[in-house]
């Protein structure tokens, strides 16, 4: 064993550039992959947050809705009853965990202080602010019942899941993630060939040293192993520096940046990034044993 | 010990096969020359018994092992029995002497100790131990050869195939690597040598088997160097002197190129 470390770090040392660039591919192409893997986890983490919190909501007519949905203009006392009885009656009932009402002036403070500091807050006018009921149901996937039943009724102006709105932002952050792991990809191939280029290489540059091991008998094993852990250890360097990546970037970038500006979003956290860097030191060796072991045995064959 | 039957090699991309229909029985602590010129088969022969190489047809054994059938997990502890030094003594420029030598049993996982002792004791034996610690580049041609002779029997091999270990050296010196494999030889250790050398051949009065174009066309137990009484050398062999054959010319200098 001893003496496989030593031909490992002879082989490293004289190999050094092709294993810096085999450190460094693996670094950026692993970083990709951890970076996908946030992403997907942040998606997650948002889903549970939202969805639980996704209400339904009734916007009722007001002066400035459409004439082609509110004909009458702003809703009436009377409309609204109607609406909150079908709220109320049995066929809804049962869906529904709780809604309650909110009126233009409530609606002008939340959207005061949603757009505090945004031109929009000076000019709009609590009147031209829907009044709303805002349902929340006991399974968030039931939407459907309550636009159906509630659309067209005269006096609403639209029944509108919050869901899809966030079905939107989530398919833009699916859309990130998938590219990142399409890089990811390409660049893990990139990878796979450099490291059985440089095995090749250092295979080759030890020539004279595999043709006495193999004649005296030494074990094909034996012979291998040193180019495997070669691969190994650069790949291992590679992986713990996208693993230090992905943790930097949870840390300053998450954590640090991005959470200073969306206070209100639950952010993937550090242990979130700590859990993805074993992952892909696995993933690297991974690579590397299997990349390094198919060169050297394509390159030794007896 | 080594037993060829009926072996055909047939190299791809070659019309003539390298060994046509050889048989050939070795025993235990014989001493075997195989000679004939470039090209005539004895490197080939060589590489089926270390199994380098298949046989296109016909059996090889050695040492008890069927090399047509030996799976390849086995070949290096089957290579473990075997020692093997060539014309160009391959040994690590970057090694000391003792290193290189010790080098052949760290990668077959023998323990530091062993090591140390059996180094010692094989470098001694080929004259070298005061020379332990040089660089084969500071070392002559017949010391090399030494060394490659002190790596292929330190771990004590029941066979030792040497292929052309003459080939590069000048005859005063190659009469000190003969004397050195005739030690080898009577230490029990059987002894397969290729050499165009045939003054050594005359000289050690072995069996000699004479391979030429891929058959065995002499296999002389008794001593004694002659041509093949049947005449058949000059007839199949148009115009060429075998080097082999020519009193004249220096053997070393119609190696193998």
């Amino acid at each position: 064993m001893r003496v496989v470390l030593r031909e490992v770090g002879q082989s490293l040392r004289r190999n050094a550039s092709m294993v810096i660039s085999v450190i460094l591919v693996t670094f950026i192409s692993l970083t990709f992959v951890g970076a996908a893997a946030l992403l997907q986890l942040q998606i997650g983490q948002m889903k549970t947050y939202w969805y639980d919190r996704a209400q339904v909501a009734v916007y009722l007519c007001t002066d400035v809705s459409p004439e082609t949905v509110c004909p009458q203009g702003e809703v009436s006392a009377d409309e609204k009853a109607a609406v909150e009885a079908k709220l109320n009656s049995a066929v809804l009932a049962p869906y529904i965990e709780k809604f309650y009402f909110e009126n233009h002036d409530q609606a002008y403070a939340k959207f005061q202080e949603q757009f505090k500091g945004n031109a929009v807050a000076k000019y709009v006018k609590p009147g031209q602010l829907n009044e709303t009921f805002w349902v929340n149901l006991k399974d968030p996937n039931q939407s459907q019942i309550i636009s159906e039943s509630l659309s067209g009724v005269a006096g609403v102006e639209e029944v509108r899941d919050q869901r899809s709105y966030l079905d939107q932002i989530f398919g833009i952050l699916n859309v990130a993630s998938i590219a990142a792991i399409s890089v990811a990809g390409l660049m893990l191939v990139s990878a796979a060939l450099l490291i059985s280029t440089t095995i090749r290489l250092s295979a080759f540059s030890r020539r004279r040293e595999l043709g006495i091991m193999r004649l005296v008998g030494a074990s094909n094993f034996y012979i291998q192993l040193p180019f495997i852990l070669e691969g190994v250890v650069a790949a291992t360097l590679g992986a713990l520096l996208a693993g230090g990546a992905v943790v930097g970037i949870v840390q300053f970038f998450v954590q640090g940046y991005l959470a200073q500006r969306m206070p209100f979003t639950n952010l993937v956290s550090l242990g979130d990034g700590l859990l993805i860097v074993p992952l892909l030191v696995g993933a690297g060796i991974l690579l590397a044993a299997a990349a390094s072991g198919l060169a050297i045995r394509r390159y030794l064959r007896i | 010990m080594i037993s060829v039957t009926n072996v055909t090699k047939q190299y791809k991309g070659s019309a003539r096969p390298a060994l046509n229909n050889v048989s050939l029985e070795i025993e235990k602590g014989d001493f075997v020359f195989l000679v004939g010129e470039s090209g005539s088969g004895k490197s080939s022969l060589m590489r089926l018994m270390l199994r380098e190489d298949v046989a296109s047809s016909g059996n090889v054994f050695v040492l008890g092992e069927n090399l047509n059938a030996i799976s390849s997990r086995r070949i290096p502890h089957f290579r473990r029995k075997l020692g093997v030094v060539f014309q160009d003594f391959r040994l690590l420029p970057n090694k000391t002497v003792a290193q290189n030598v010790a080098f052949s049993l760290e990668v077959i996982g023998k323990s530091q100790g062993f090591i140390q002792e059996a180094v010692a004791d094989v470098l001694r034996l080929v004259g070298l131990d005061e020379k332990a610690d040089r660089l084969p580049s500071q070392l002559s041609g017949g010391e090399q050869q030494r060394v490659a002779l002190a790596r292929a029997i330190v771990n004590k091999p029941a066979i030792l195939l040497a292929d052309e270990p003459t080939g590069n050296l000048d005859p005063a010196t190659s009469e000190g690597i003969m004397a050195l494999i005739e030690r080898i030889n009577l230490a029990g250790t059987t002894v397969v040598m290729a050499t165009h050398d045939r003054g050594i051949v005359d000289r050690l009065q072995k069996r000699v088997v004479e391979l030429r174009n891929g058959e065995i066309i002499r296999d002389q137990t008794s001593a004694g160097y002659q041509k093949n009484p049947t005449g058949k050398i000059s007839t199949n062999f148009e115009g060429i002197t075998p080097a082999s054959t020519s009193e004249s010319t220096p053997s070393f200098l119609a190696g193998e190129n």
